[in-house]
């Protein structure tokens, strides 16, 4: 399935983020931008929904405290018990603060590295994935705005070479 | 411009009235002879058990092995009652309780103070990384650090009435610890005399206190000419970067010497290298959370308009994340301790273990695991009435931290948290500081002027 898209290209970001908040007030659906960095505010001019990674990350975070409360407790004092330092090893608890430097290296563990792969496939990103970026411009010095068009290419153009676009082209997007 | 409230003048008058009855409850209570400390004794551990008998309960504990700065022996009293001991032991006692209030309003004094040096030590930052967040927030801070200049200067008098001997709270003060000719002569502690000394100790604290107050006083006096000067004139603005330089070197060093002389020497056996740190992080996190608590109460009542959420937000980061810090150095402390196992270390933990328990964990619980937990979802910081909540219980748990370091030197297994003069104290010295804190709010207007960034501070948006 094809459908017709618009593409109109900005070459600075100010004018990109006033362009998309003009379109956003004329009711027109943006579809994605692209740009060669992230824009400071970008997404809650878009209006995209805010992010869940933070409470993903929470929750890596505890199942990396828990995995690290049931390593410490198999390694060092159920499969092979060890004294160190002087310190009992007959519950988890006598050794806790001696663990506390694991739980804490575990939760960041768990939380940076899930985090980054959770967000890498919901932005559908893996090795060998073809760029999805309409022009190589973007990863240089072009913002491209994509809008969906219906029909009605002609006002649009129109209406975004006033938002400022350098060069706005339609084509077919696969 | 800003104008006290009658009823937040009233409300902080009330305190200091209450409070002095606390504290004057705590001082007639106090046992003035040793016959009278006998008996508070006696009726405390015929009342439930505890008090005396679990003092001595401790047998062979390193504690008490290593404390002979009192010149008592818990262990040797258990097993061989005989009259020295236990004669000595009831004048330690009797000090301890004597102590009690003293105690109480040093913790106070302390924490208060501490409020205002917190503040102070981050405006300063705010100076010199040329914030621009912050700017708005200058005069409440200025209202905070106000009280710097009492706190200071009282916690002086009684660093001088210790010196005096009018209380035994910094028990190194004692002469006869460093008379070779005494029975209580501590080898220790005199060999640390050419440092821990009382005209040392004063000498250094005028020092300290000193530089701090020139350093408010100054920079206030910068901001107040900013707020006059004309159009693009950065003469005060540099100035008033200048001066917060050197002003945070000579605060890292005095501040790391103060807790030495102002807490560390309650014990005076025990020794810690990164005690100033943590003290520090105390500090700090006391004072961000103090600007905001007032920089609400002052929005709620209609002032400072263009504070934004995205201001309260940023503050509330600043708690959670020294929340954070001050845990890291408290536990590294704790940590590094506990696995040595060293005597002439663990002897204040395994103390503060046995004698101050609830306290000590309590307090942990309500500066790392609340604060953690309630300020780490992002919408939550930007909630006024999510950061009061927050914001007390981490004051009265940093409160409780003041306590524990204090109380366990200066009383001992005698320490009563919920009692008149601890509260007394604690509500004399908050209505002191309110009232200090809010009269020179209203001493120049609520926004600073002159500031290059002040645009920026205004338009802040996260």
């Amino acid at each position: 399935m094809s459908s017709k898209v618009i593409q109109a290209m900005y070459n600075d970001d100010d004018v990109l983020m006033s362009a998309v908040k003009e379109v956003r007030a004329a009711h027109v659906h943006i579809e994605e931008v692209y740009t060669p960095f992230p824009v400071h505010g970008l997404d809650k001019a878009m209006g995209l929904a805010p992010t869940r990674i933070a409470i993903t990350a929470f929750m890596y975070g505890l199942c990396g405290l828990s995995f690290a409360i049931w390593m410490t407790n198999y390694m060092m004092i159920q499969d092979w018990p060890q004294d160190i330092g002087g310190k009992p090893s007959f519950a988890w608890v006598y050794n806790m603060p001696a663990f506390v430097p694991i739980m804490f290296e575990m939760t960041v563990f768990f939380a940076a590295h899930l985090m980054v792969i959770t967000f890498y496939m919901r932005s559908r990103l893996w090795p060998f994935k073809k760029a999805e970026n309409p022009d190589p411009r973007t990863t240089d010095d072009m913002f491209v705005m994509e809008i969906p068009v219906d029909g009605n290419e002609k006002e649009l153009t129109l209406f975004l070479k006033e938002t400022g676009a350098v060069e706005i082209k339609v084509t077919e997007k696969h | 411009m800003y104008k006290f409230s009658k009823k937040l003048k009233t409300f902080s008058f009330a305190l200091m009235i209450l409070g002095a009855l606390g504290i004057a409850w705590g001082f007639m209570n106090a046992p003035s002879t040793l016959e009278e400390s006998k008996e508070i004794i006696a009726s405390q551990s015929a009342g439930h058990g505890s008090g005396h008998g679990e003092a001595t309960s401790h047998g062979e504990e390193a504690t008490h092995k290593v404390e002979s700065a009192h010149g008592d022996d818990h262990a040797k009293d258990t097993h061989a009652k005989d009259s020295h001991h236990d004669a000595s032991h009831d004048e330690h006692l009797f000090h301890q309780l004597q102590n009690r209030p003293w105690s109480a309003l040093y913790v106070a004094i302390f924490f208060f103070m501490m409020l205002s040096l917190g503040t102070l030590a981050f405006y300063a930052i705010q100076h010199v990384a040329q914030a621009g967040w912050s700017i708005v927030l200058f005069r409440v801070m200025e209202g905070i650090t106000a009280y710097l200049v009492p706190g200071t200067i009282i916690l002086f008098v009684f660093l001088a009435l210790s010196g005096m001997h009018m209380n035994h709270v910094f028990a190194w003060m004692n002469p006869e610890l460093i008379d070779p000719t005494s029975p209580k002569f501590d080898h220790l502690l005199d060999a640390k005399k050419s440092y821990l000394n009382v005209p040392g100790l004063l000498i250094r604290s005028a020092i300290y206190i000193a530089g701090w107050i020139w350093y408010r006083q100054y920079a206030r006096k910068q901001t107040l000419a900013l707020d006059n000067a004309e159009n693009g004139d950065l003469k005060h603005y540099k100035k008033l970067m200048g001066a917060s330089a050197a002003f945070l070197v000579f605060f890292l060093i005095t501040e790391s010497m103060m807790s030495w002389d102002w807490l560390m020497s309650i014990d005076h056996h025990w020794f810690s290298t990164l005690y100033g740190w943590y003290i520090f992080a105390g500090m700090i996190v006391s004072g961000i959370t103090t600007i905001a608590l007032v920089t609400i109460y002052l929005k709620s009542r209609g002032y400072l308009e263009y504070v934004n959420d995205s201001h309260l937000h940023d503050l509330a980061k600043f708690m959670f994340g020294f929340s954070v810090f001050w845990t890291y150095l408290w536990f590294s402390q704790f940590m590094l301790i506990w696995y040595a196992n060293i005597p002439e270390e663990v002897t204040y933990y395994a103390q503060r273990f046995e004698e101050i328990k609830i306290p000590f964990f309590t307090m942990v619980v309500m500066n790392f695991l609340f604060p953690i937990l309630v300020l780490m979802n992002s919408d939550y910081k930007r909630l006024p009435w999510f950061i009061v909540m927050a914001g007390i219980v981490v004051l009265i748990g940093h409160y409780i931290d003041i306590y524990v370091l204090i109380t366990p030197g200066s009383v001992g297994a005698q320490w009563k948290f919920l009692s008149p003069e601890v509260i007394g104290s604690a509500m004399f010295f908050l209505g002191l500081f309110i009232f200090v804190v809010f009269t020179a709010l209203t001493k120049a207007p609520l926004k600073v002027k002159g500031n290059p960034f002040m645009k920026e501070s205004e338009q802040f948006h996260y």
